[in-house]
């Protein structure tokens, strides 16, 4: 057995609510990031939301772009600095409701860099309005009865949206058990190696609760996931080296 | 695991970091942690480790959203 120390990237304890998945993205990307020697390499872009908290507490370079775009913006710094490791980091809110089109069009041009979406289902630093990814019936402060899918749509499944495009890597996994934020490690790795190689796009979606804004305890949002979330939004790798693995 | 091992490395806990979320009590496998009566500077209640059944799997710093655990070598 080796040592499992807390990475130097997290220079300063995150600001997240207990229990926040956020917390557990971050030492995961944190631990990849020094594992394959891209600390010093490494820039994030990230919009609004509560992972612009990172920007005083995570050790890369970052930049913050308007509501929605850090794709655009990843994107701009990928093709002046390839050397570097670019990547975003968003919520979902953030990324797949105003941002919806930056975060395509990346993939549909299949830009190299990585997207990290952490999908909480509702907007969180605002107190919990409902998002693209709500699920059906779900009760958020904009729809206290629940979401009307007839009303508002079906919730957003953004890999089903890009695995038929020409991307390197697309995959989701979850922070609710240990061994599936172990697989969440994997899939950040593989999508970061596939950028360093050239790869082509790729994006890890990441399930992550939010205890403060769907008014849980820990215990009962991880029960959440696993019992209803998770059926909307199945795990697994859905593109690797640009082919289907569930085709 | 063998027995040299698991006296070559032990867990260490960042208290000062804990929010209380409870998230290394519910996925213990060993039922080694447990909320204790005293609290840290952020008012939160501290997570007891009782060494005699932990088995150093990590799987605290695994799951804990606040960095408080690391597997170290003794000193
Ligand atoms: C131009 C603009 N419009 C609206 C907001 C308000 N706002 C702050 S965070 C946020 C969305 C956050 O949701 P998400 O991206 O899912 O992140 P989370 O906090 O859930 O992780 C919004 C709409 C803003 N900051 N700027
Ligand atoms: S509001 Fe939700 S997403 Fe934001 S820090 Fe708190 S728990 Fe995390
Ligand atoms: S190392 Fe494993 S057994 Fe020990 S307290 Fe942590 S989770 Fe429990
Ligand atoms: S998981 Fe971390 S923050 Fe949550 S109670 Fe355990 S030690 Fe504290
Ligand atoms: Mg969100």
């Amino acid at each position: 057995m080796a040592q499992k120390l807390i990475p130097e990237l997290l220079v300063e304890d995150n600001k997240f609510c207990p229990g926040c998945g956020h917390g557990i993205v971050n030492r995961v990307l944190a631990e990849v990031l020094e594992e394959l020697g891209l600390a010093d390499k490494a820039v994030g872009s990230l919009a609004v939301g509560c992972g612009c908290l990172m920007m005083d507490t995570f050790g890369t370079d970052w930049v913050q772009a308007p509501h929605g775009r850090a794709a655009a913006v990843a994107v701009g710094v990928k093709r002046v600095r390839p050397e570097c490791c670019v990547f975003t980091y968003q919520g979902d809110g953030d990324s797949l409701a105003i941002g919806f089109s930056e975060t395509m069009y990346a993939a549909i041009r299949n830009e190299n860099i990585t997207a990290i979406i952490v999908n909480n289902g509702i907007f969180g630093m605002t107190g919990g309005q409902m998002a693209p990814t709500s699920l059906p019936g779900q009760r958020t402060t904009t729809s206290p009865k629940g979401r009307d899918a007839a009303l508002t749509g079906q919730p957003l499944n953004i890999i089903n949206q890009m695995k038929n495009l020409p991307v390197g890597y697309l995959a989701r996994g979850s922070v609710d058990t240990a061994k599936e934020i172990n697989k969440v490690k994997k899939y950040i790795r593989t999508g970061i190696e596939t950028q360093m190689k050239g790869g082509g796009y790729s994006m890890i979606e990441i399930l992550s609760p939010c205890p403060t804004n769907w008014k849980m305890t820990l215990q009962n949002s991880l029960d959440h996931i696993r019992s209803t979330v998770r059926a909307t939004y199945p795990l697994g790798e859905f593109v690797k080296d640009g082919e289907r693995t569930d085709a | 695991m063998t027995k040299a091992s698991k006296k070559r490395l032990h867990m260490v806990q960042h208290h000062e970091r804990c929010k209380g979320c409870g998230f290394c009590i519910l996925e213990c496998p060993k039922e080694a942690l447990s909320v204790s009566d005293d609290v840290n500077r952020k008012g939160y209640p501290l997570v007891k480790l009782d060494e005699e059944k932990c088995i150093v799997c990590a799987i605290c710093h695994t799951v804990c959203p606040d960095y408080v655990f690391e597997r170290r070598e003794v000193a």
